[in-house]
């Protein structure tokens, strides 16, 4: 599945000094980052980090003010890439007013993927008992999964998926999160952005997001270890607290983050945090009592 | 351009409406409600038999204008205009596929608009009905045609509501039934013969005094239908892959 082009690198998306303004404001400043072909990427960060922003920018539907963003060794949103690259957004992107069949249906014929598909996504997204009603009758769960199926049509080798667990209950969410490793497990590359911690520890790699900035880039294990924390959500919190140095200048073997590293953190910037870290914060962690965030 | 994308969106846009049957309902039948309520306004007068012929393009156009912007407004909202632009979906293509499937409904509901006209409103056409169907049709696609370049020119359903009254309401201001365009003031005459409902209406004007010929008859529609296409070209040029 994996482009020979690519192989040599090793990354699926490849993201250099990306700035994306939206109304008027820099959302993305100098963004650099790498996403491992055939690995989970976990793309983790409060509300309003820029994750959103970043990931529409990877698919190529985002005016993107400069930088460059390279899938599978092709410039961002350029046509081949429109049946290798899925994007599942935020909110279900499907019509309420068709069934389940009906929406799959239309989708697969837009890619050109074979009919086959069809039944096959609704099998792994376990929306068989529900094929033949309205997209509108269903739950909001549902209605992700059916938006999720659609992404599956014609398998592509990068899923961009944007908060796909967002209101489902914790079994659906494991179910989910195993479905990911599957597609993982057959080659393809996933960027899932969430902005509930403790689903970090599913991934390969975590990109933690803060203000539009790269806080760190590394493995679970890794980002423990260096922060000397058990838990995504602490490590996400004493980085911050830090001013963090960054991680991924630890692993000289990957050229770009390196670079990415060399940059100076303005630590000002850094060193505060405020209750939007996380929804499930406590109140009154230490990183609170930083002085006001820059937004 | 890809035939079978642009069909499979037709269907689909098809396969919406028919599980939505309040719809089909209002569309097919408002025109006609709409031009009988003109009729009997007029009850005691002749001037039904006068204005009759422009009430069948003017009631299809509006409302296939509304209906063809508020359905590519709600695929934007709701993220699938999106998701099909990251798609291998030709802009084109997803335009056209909108105007098939709503050029097909304006053909039902012409249909409809023009049989009740003549033989319920008793409507006086003294050329051939199948012109004056032709024209209605043409008309009614061009309402679908400038909704679907309203919609793909505005950023934001508020842009989207407005362009009814930029593009639509002039265009019948202008187009002879308030005034004869002739006596117009001149540089207002000179707008309105270029505006496409003028066309319509001087087409379906001539059929029911059969006052002109088949041939020129025929060239008013092609004016129509060179309008229908530059729309559609301009929407989909206008229409954007990225977005701020």
């Amino acid at each position: 599945m994996m482009n020979s082009a690519d192989a040599a690198t090793g990354a699926a998306v490849i993201v250099d000094d990306l700035h994306v303004k939206r109304g008027g404001t820099a959302v993305l400043d100098g963004l650099s980052l790498a996403v491992p072909s055939g690995a989970i990427v976990g793309l983790l960060g409060p509300s309003g980090s820029g994750k959103t922003t970043l990931m529409r920018s990877i698919v190529g539907v985002q005016v993107v003010a400069s930088g460059s963003i390279e899938v599978l060794g092709l410039p961002a949103g350029s046509a081949p890439l429109r049946t290798r690259v899925a994007y599942v957004t935020q909110q279900a992107s499907v019509y309420d007013d068709l069934t389940v069949r009906q929406n799959l249906a239309y989708f697969r014929r837009v890619l050109g993927a074979p009919a086959s598909d069809v039944d096959r996504v609704i099998e792994r997204t376990d929306l068989g008992t529900v094929v033949d009603r309205l997209v509108g009758s269903l739950s909001g769960g549902q209605r992700g999964r059916v938006s999720l199926a659609a992404a599956l049509l014609g398998e592509p080798e990068v899923l961009v998926l944007d908060e796909p667990t967002v209101g489902l209950d914790p079994v659906l969410r494991v179910q989910l999160w195993e479905l990911f490793r599957s597609l993982a497990d057959d080659g393809a590359t996933l960027l899932v952005s969430s902005h509930v911690m403790d689903e970090a520890k599913r991934c390969d790699r975590l990109l933690l997001m803060r203000d539009g900035e790269l806080l760190a880039d590394d493995t679970v294990e890794g980002l423990l270890a260096f922060t000397g924390t058990d838990d995504v959500e602490t490590a996400f919190l004493r980085l911050i607290e830090r001013g963090a140095p960054d991680l991924p200048s630890r692993e000289p073997d990957r050229p770009r983050r390196a670079r990415h590293a060399a940059e100076p953190e303005e630590p000002e910037h850094l060193d505060a945090a405020d209750g939007e870290v996380s929804p499930g914060t406590s109140p009154g962690t230490s990183a609170e009592s930083g002085p006001e965030a820059t937004r | 351009m890809n035939l079978a994308r642009t069909f499979a969106t037709t269907g689909r846009v098809l396969s919406q409406i028919r599980h939505d049957p309040r719809t089909i309902g209002l569309l097919l039948v408002v025109p006609s409600l709409l031009i009988g309520l003109v009729a009997w306004i007029f009850t005691d007068t002749d001037v039904f038999d006068q204005i009759g012929p422009a009430m069948i393009a003017l009631f299809p156009f509006i409302v296939m204008f509304l209906v063809t912007s508020i359905a590519t407004l709600r695929e934007r909202r709701s993220g699938t205009l999106e998701r099909l632009l990251s798609m291998p979906m030709g802009r084109g293509d997803f335009l056209l596929g909108y105007a098939l499937a709503f050029g097909l409904l304006a053909v039902a509901q012409t249909a409809i608009a023009v049989s009740f006209a003549v033989w319920v409103c008793g409507l006086d056409i003294t050329g051939s009905i199948w012109l004056l169907f032709a024209v209605a049709v043409a008309d009614a696609v061009l309402g679908t045609a400038l909704g679907l370049l309203a919609s793909a020119f505005a950023r934001t359903e508020f842009q989207v509501v407005q362009f009814m009254p930029l593009l639509v309401l002039p265009q019948i201001l202008l187009c002879g039934i308030f005034i004869p365009r002739d006596q117009l003031p001149p540089v207002l005459e000179t707008i309105s013969e270029w505006l496409p409902l003028s066309f319509a209406i001087d087409a379906l004007q001539a059929v029911a005094a059969d006052s002109e010929s088949a041939e020129w008859i025929l060239s008013k529609v092609l004016v129509i239908v060179a309008w229908i296409v530059g729309s559609i070209v301009l929407g989909s040029i206008t229409l954007r892959r990225r977005t701020p």
